[in-house]
């Protein structure tokens, strides 16, 4: 970025809750449904239904809360967001405006420095989500499916703390992270469960003053974010630098082109005449029921982080990545403490090749086609000297082919390490026999020829024998 | 009693639900007596938008067939109409308005449901002010009801159809809503009981919503004792509706008998004031002075705040209506505009073709008292007037058990007198749109003529007070005959 310029970035990240009925009514929320199929009376907008809150969403609400050292409202308010559209059934949306449910949460990030980054939470509300209109394939009309509408949201905003579109990345990663530690968001972006608007303006560096920003919408993948930002940050110093002025206005970002276009200004905006809705209770929560649910609450990605460091004595920045999504954590414990080398052996291979083989194959860790226990019966037997690591990605593949426990597979392909010296000396003393004017030149000095022989060893026994092995025994008999 | 089925449109709910126990008519034959009734006299009121006739008939027979296998509802074969805003499956709810000429709910108000599941035979659905926006009925696009006392005059609104059937002896019972008085405003009008309970009572669930802080669902019968049978059925929680209050139901007509002998009964010093027509003023006065006659302790007290009333609904109510009246928008049910340019176009003309005048002044007012730069200086503060209301109350029932007086300022007014003059119109309501505004439960009884026309005494008492100004109410009925005057053309 050019050095003159800072850029200020807020974002307003929507999750949408993992409950099975709607926030207001009783129909399903499964995604992918035929259009209209999940969509109720209350959903449509019937004349003289009323909604009743699904006291689902406070608990995953509070659960998110406290997660983000939050204040949880003792009591918040449903109101009603007026504004006229075809996927809109009532003609408002009910969200929570001046009362929402949680407020002055915080997280942390690592800047762009690598340096641990506060970045503050403004507050998240509950929200019903709105329907969807479809433009194309209706002629001069357009199609409304109402699945989604009344689908629970919790828009989670930030304070400006963010100073690039990295930063911005990783605190919408934490956040993901979390919503999905707490089992209350499936954080799919794909199907839109997890989504995210960026409030993006820019000022000289070192003034104060915030510079008019622009709302970007329709960000739904974090590389769509942070290039979406990175165009915007251009386009706006561009504009400044041109002489114009940044006008306040929402962009919607189209990813095929890379670039973000006005969508609607300031003027244009809606007045959304906000009220208390007078259909629903203030939503009134007591201290034992937040007492209640921080009992619930599991362990979170910074505290899992620092305990993989302190209990099994992990890199930090390994730590970090195993930690970054629970099913991940949890499978890479369940094979530490399975498996009888070093938990960092154990991280290797869960970074390493779990993940590529997983990332290759598009899968979730849960869907992992070896698991926990037989990634650690595979680490047993590099660890008692059965197999070299060498050898364990050959029993590692041949596991993932479904071939059977990595015992098994070294039995069956015959992969056990040799270590009977006797029987390594032998083929060394063969190896030596065919190859003398080597051996003599070893001898002589020429040292680098060791590896020659180990190889030749190695290639006898088809890279079973022990590695350490043959190199004394090589060392000695060539003396 | 004689069974003759010309007479059996005179006899109460209570009166029909012992015949029809005691065998002396079936409720096919009930029915049918009533809906020759309606046919008869229903017209010249222009009282109903909807008769279900075929409908009645089933049900009347599934009743008769219900008391032979002795199940027997609460309100077994008995006759029942709704006002037309209380969805009803498979039949048309308008609401009195074009904007849903032809809507068919596709399910059933928890009132419904509930007067339905006691057995009730439902004949029609009665006309209103449009979405219950009015105080004479006027505002309907199904034109207005008459006042079966003088049929150029106002019945009153907005459950002027329901007032009108049953003040004419053409049911005994009807459904009403009351969101600033429009249940015992037009019973008064007309001379019967009409009473709205406590905010929360009775479920909203289905109630087509005009301001949601203050509608609340109630009956218009011929006497107390109907009100409390009728009510019974209709009150109690439901999960459906938030705001319906987990408060048990008592029994109101086992509570009737309860004498007024002890009973404190404020008399506000703001509602004697010059607004109130003489003649309806002595009337009342007459009420309590017959109250204080059976022991009854008439205290006087004062109510700064109850003059802000009016002013302070008229942000409330339109505020509520214009965000609950979006909704019809001409996408998925309701009128919708033909062939429209594109979607502002089906918009504006869809609500400018289905909404009557009445209904856009208060969607104007609303959006207006709500927008940005408005919203403090009108809303919010007509929130805290509101507040202010309540703690009038509140302080008042510390002192007294209920507050009696006047209902409307003056006896029924001619078609065509008010209309336009939107502000005298909403005056009509002064006596009765506080206790909304405080959730308060109230009911009008006749107490009088003025001008030889029905004149309602209002009882408003503290929240969930139902069973006790029911009881007041039944005993003033014991001692007096107002409630059973009948306009002569309806005898």
């Amino acid at each position: 970025m050019n050095g003159q310029w800072e850029v200020v970035i807020g974002l307003e990240i929507h999750a949408q809750l993992a409950t099975n009925s709607k926030i207001f009514s009783s129909a399903s929320t499964a995604y992918g449904s035929e259009p209209n199929t999940q969509a109720c009376l209350v959903d449509l907008g019937y004349p003289g239904v009323l909604p009743v809150l699904n006291e689902e969403v406070v608990q995953m609400a509070a659960k998110f809360g406290l997660a983000v050292k939050a204040t949880v409202a003792p009591r918040s308010v449903f109101a009603r967001k007026n504004y006229f559209y075809p996927d809109l059934p009532k003609g408002y949306q009910i969200s929570q405006y001046d009362l929402p449910i949680v407020e002055h949460g915080e997280l942390f990030i690592r800047d762009d420095a690598g340096n641990e980054k506060r970045i503050g939470i403004t507050r998240a509300h509950l929200e019903e989500d709105a329907g969807k209109s479809v433009h194309t394939g209706y002629g001069k009309a357009s199609g409304i499916d109402l699945n989604r509408a009344g689908t629970p949201l919790l828009e989670i905003v930030s304070e400006p703390d963010m100073r690039s579109a990295k930063e911005a990345v990783a605190y919408m990663r934490k956040i993901h992270s979390i919503v999905r530690y707490l089992e209350i968001s499936d954080g799919n972006m794909q199907e839109g469960s997890f989504r995210c608007d960026a409030n993006v303006s820019m000022r000289p560096r070192g003034q104060e003053k915030l510079g008019t920003r622009t709302e970007l919408k329709n960000l739904n993948s974090f590389r769509f974010v942070e290039k979406a930002i990175n165009f915007e940050i251009e386009r706006q110093i561009d504009v400044i630098e041109d002489g114009g002025e940044v006008v306040q206005e929402t962009r919607l970002y189209d990813s095929d082109k890379d670039e973000t276009r006005s969508m609607r200004s300031k003027e244009e905006a809606n007045d959304y005449r906000y009220f208390p809705d007078p259909d629903l209770l203030p939503v009134v929560i007591e201290d034992e029921y937040i007492q209640a649910v921080r009992k619930t609450l599991p362990e979170l990605p910074a505290a899992k982080q620092q305990r993989f460091v302190d209990e099994y004595a992990l890199k930090g920045a390994d730590a970090e990545i195993l930690t970054v999504n629970r099913a991940v954590a949890d499978y890479f414990e369940s094979v530490a403490k399975a498996a009888s080398a070093k938990a960092q052996v154990a991280a290797n291979w869960v970074i390493g090749d779990l993940s590529s083989q997983l990332n290759k194959e598009g899968l979730d860790i849960v869907d992992s086609k070896i698991d926990s226990f037989a990634l650690a019966g595979l680490i047993d037997r590099i660890a008692d000297n059965t197999i070299s690591g060498k050898i364990a990605k050959e029993v590692f593949e041949a596991m993932w082919a479904g071939e059977g426990s990595a015992d098994e597979i070294i039995e069956s392909h015959g992969l056990k390490q040799i270590t009977d010296s006797g029987e390594i000396e032998s083929i060394v003393d063969a190896v030596i026999e065919v190859n003398p004017s080597q051996a003599e030149e070893y001898r002589g000095g020429k040292d680098k020829l060791l590896g020659f022989f180990v190889g030749l060893v190695m290639k006898e026994t088809g890279g079973k024998a022990n590695p350490g092995q043959v190199n004394q025994i090589l060392k000695e008999k060539l003396k | 009693m004689a069974t003759n089925s010309n007479e059996l449109h005179t006899r109460t709910l209570a009166e029909l639900a012992g015949g029809l126990a005691a065998g002396d008519f079936s409720s096919r034959e009930l029915t049918e007596a009533l809906l020759a009734r309606i046919e008869s006299h229903g017209s010249s009121l222009n009282a109903f938008i909807t008769v279900t006739e075929e409908a009645a008939l089933a049900q009347a027979d599934d009743a008769d067939k219900q008391r032979a296998a002795g199940e027997v509802g609460p309100l077994n074969g008995l006759p029942i109409v709704h006002k037309d805003l209380f969805c009803t499956k498979g039949v048309l709810t308008t609401c009195g308005s074009r904007m849903l000429e032809n809507f068919v709910s596709p399910y059933d108000s928890t009132v419904v449901e509930r007067i339905s599941s006691a057995g009730a035979v439902l004949l029609g659905k009665t006309n209103m002010d449009e979405f219950a926006m009015g105080s004479s009925n006027e505002t309907s696009y199904f034109g207005p009801v008459k006042n079966p006392w003088d049929t150029k005059l106002s019945p009153g609104g907005s459950s002027g159809g329901s007032a009108a059937s049953v003040a004419a002896r053409i049911v005994p019972a009807a459904t009403g809503t009351d969101t600033g008085g429009s249940i015992r405003q037009p019973a008064a009008l007309t001379g019967i009981t009409g009473i709205k309970p406590t905010y929360g009572r009775v479920s909203r669930y289905g109630m087509v919503a005009f301001a949601s802080s203050l509608d609340q669902a109630g009956v218009l019968t011929r006497s107390a004792e109907d009100a409390a049978l009728l009510l019974g059925v209709m009150a109690g929680l439901d999960p459906r509706d938030s705001t319906s209050v987990d408060e048990p139901v008592p029994d109101y007509v086992g509570g009737l008998s309860k004498p007024v002998k002890g009973l404190k009964i404020g008399v506000v010093k703001q509602h004697f004031n010059e607004g109130l027509d003489e003649q309806c003023g002595n009337a009342v006065k007459d009420a309590l002075k017959a109250l204080e006659g059976e022991g009854a302790r008439l205290i006087k007290i004062d109510m700064p705040n109850i003059d802000l009333s009016v002013p302070t609904y008229y942000v409330v109510a339109p505020a509520e209506c214009s965000s609950n009246l979006s909704r019809f928008d001409g996408v998925r049910f309701g009128h919708r505009a033909d062939e429209p340019e594109d979607l502002l176009d089906l918009y504006c003309r869809t609500r400018g073709e289905g909404f009557g005048e009445e209904v856009k002044r208060r969607i104007m007012t609303g959006t207006y008292v709500l927008s940005a730069g408005y919203y403090d200086a009108y809303y919010l503060k007509a929130q805290k007037v509101r507040q202010l209301i309540s703690r009038d109350f509140m302080n008042a029932f510390e002192a007294v058990d209920v507050i009696a007086g006047p209902t409307a300022p003056t006896v029924a007014f001619a078609i065509g007198a008010k209309t336009d003059d939107p502000v005298t119109m909403y005056l009509n309501d002064i006596y009765t749109i506080s206790a909304n505004l405080a959730g308060l439960p109230g009911l009008s009884i006749p107490c009088g003529r003025a001008d030889g026309l029905p004149v309602g005494l209002q009882l408003v008492g503290p929240h969930f007070s139902e069973e006790t100004i029911l009881a007041c109410a039944h005993q003033y009925q014991q001692i007096t005959d107002w409630h059973q005057a009948c306009p002569e053309d309806f005898r």
